[in-house]
């Protein structure tokens, strides 16, 4: 978790305080004055940003440069620039702060980098409220199966429950998905319930889940028969998802575009 | 038994490598960056590089528990091509990062004017970043390679102690180890240097500021050779003590110089299982 000025100067030692003081002065200084004399030359903050988990402990360096970021109310070309220059771990603290600054959806190339990646620490990164805010449809479903396939816990993904519900497209991917590692005889990772579950909640009293006489794997040998939200493999259908009905205070919402 | 390659180019190597170094007892590595074998043409090619070491492949060690750390320079063999010499402009700003724990592969190829700027320029660097410097000795010509770049060595500001010589042999350790560097010896499975010359030079110069390396690359090299000096030491009569000292106390003391060592890596049965390279991509 990101940790705020208050907190940090609360745990940090006074040679780091004192660090971070002159490193944020900078951060606005250079906010105000964003013209750099050569193509390899950086503000003095850039250089901070690298250097933070050095004087500010490791454990601390995600909120120290995040802190910068703001402070810098870095522009699309200064978080472009830290973006791709930076350590897995300098990329991982513009992902976790992209939500923080005034850029719309001009970082989404960021994201979308991050998200190709296979450093699961940087695909976690990718998946929070910035995702959730501008990833279209596609690109979202494509994070979130990707989390599952990679591992990467899908808590990680912000306001999962709110852009999975009544996704019909991710329900069919992920059933795929389901099929898939059934057919390898690997077993169906936990999380991709936890999904799923998200999803079925929209359809409170419009299909009864389990009750669908086809999977993918049966339709697959007696043709396509056409499948909705709730008709998932049979290795899905069990206990642990809470079926809609399990969630009558869940008031349907609009599909987001 | 815990081993530290001191130069090895993982980003060569394969992910069976990675496991079976973790099972010898590899526990942490640095990587030099250095010549790809092919000749890169933009100082951009070098930025993915650099990014590689301190990105793609930290991770790609991490799932096997082993800390990897990187060592980042214009080499010496690419000195000399002006198409890259811009690389040393954009230095100051990789050598900041955490996982970087010396200025390196530097030294001589040739010995050329080319690369002597590039030396002194990037000996300065590694003063200028508090950061030791890695100096390869050249593969031909290696004593009055090794005699040029230890008065070069001398006229920087960098400190004796503050460079690890590299790629060693019996007629270059006497002088290296006189200049009051680190002496470090590459250990290839065939010609340069083998690990039974190894023991006998440690008998001969002892243990201190003596470091042993793999220097496995793309070319015909073996990412085991640390452990197999490991072995060879202890047949001949060395104590583990001496063992660990040569194998993983002088590297660490030695980069530990630049206060950026982070050796904690969680052992890979620890990790969380499955991930996308331990499933080999996706
Ligand atoms: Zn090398």
């Amino acid at each position: 978790m990101l940790k705020s000025r208050k907190e940090l100067d609360a745990e940090l030692g006074g040679a780091a305080r004192a660090w971070l003081d002159e490193a944020l002065a900078e951060a606005a200084h250079d906010a105000a004055t964003p013209d750099l004399p050569g193509p390899y030359t950086s503000p003095p903050w850039e250089l901070r940003y690298a250097a933070a988990g050095r004087h500010c402990g490791p454990e601390h360096a995600d909120s120290v440069r995040s802190l910068l970021l703001v402070e810098a109310r870095a522009p699309l070309s200064s978080v472009t620039r830290l973006y791709e220059q930076g350590t897995a771990a300098e990329r991982r603290a513009v992902l976790l702060t992209l939500h923080r600054l005034d850029l719309g959806d001009t970082a989404l190339p960021l994201v979308e980098d991050a998200l190709r990646a296979n450093d699961t620490r940087l695909v976690a990164a990718a998946v929070g409220p910035y995702a959730a805010d501008h990833l279209d449809p596609h690109a979202w479903r494509h994070a979130v199966l990707k989390c599952l396939f990679t591992e990467v816990p899908v808590a990680a993904v912000a306001r999962l429950d709110d852009r999975a519900r009544g996704d019909a497209e991710l329900a069919r991917m992920l059933s795929d998905f389901a099929e898939e590692r059934t057919a390898a005889g690997r077993a169906v990772p936990e999380d991709l319930r936890t999904v799923l579950g998200h999803v079925r909640r929209i359809r409170a009293g419009s299909t009864t889940p389990g009750t669908s006489p086809s999977s993918r794997l049966r339709s697959s040998r007696g043709g396509p028969i056409p499948r909705g939200v709730a008709e998932t493999p049979e290795s899905l259908r069990d206990e642990g998802v809470p079926a809609p009905c399990d969630a009558p205070h869940q008031t349907p919402r609009p599909i987001r575009p | 038994m815990r081993i530290f390659d001191p130069h090895i180019h993982m980003t060569s190597r394969t992910t069976d490598d990675y496991r079976a170094m973790y099972d010898a007892g590899v526990r942490a590595l640095v990587e030099p960056s250095f010549w790809l074998g092919q000749p890169r043409t933009s100082p951009a090619s070098f930025f993915d590089y650099f990014d590689a070491l301190l990105g793609w492949e930290p991770f790609r060690a991490s799932q096997y528990g082993i800390a990897h750390h990187c060592t980042l320079a214009l080499n010496p063999k690419e000195a000399n091509d002006p198409r890259c010499t811009p690389v040393l402009d954009a230095l100051p700003r990789y050598l900041v990062k955490d996982g970087v724990v010396a200025v390196g592969e530097i030294g001589y190829d040739s010995m050329t004017p080319a690369e002597d700027h590039a030396l002194a320029a990037q000996l300065q660097l590694a003063a200028d970043h508090g950061l030791p410097a890695l100096v390869h000795t050249p593969h031909r010509d290696k004593l009055a390679g090794l005699h040029r770049t230890i008065d070069v060595i001398r006229e920087s500001n960098l400190p004796p102690e503050h460079v690890l010589l590299d790629h060693l042999n019996e007629t270059t350790v006497k002088a290296a180890a006189d200049s009051g560097c680190w002496a470090g010896f590459s250990i290839y499975p065939d010609t340069k240097m083998d690990e039974d010359r190894m023991v006998t030079i440690l008998r001969n110069h002892g243990t201190e500021k003596m470091i042993v390396n793999s220097a496995a690359d793309w070319g015909k090299s073996d990412p085991l050779k640390t452990r197999k000096v490991a072995d060879a030491m202890l047949k001949a009569g060395f104590t583990e003590d001496d063992v660990d000292q040569v194998l993983w106390r002088n590297p660490v003391a030695f980069y530990g110089q630049s206060g950026r060592l982070q050796l904690d890596v969680p052992a890979p049965d620890q990790l969380h299982e499955g991930n996308s390279i331990l499933r080999g991509g996706e």
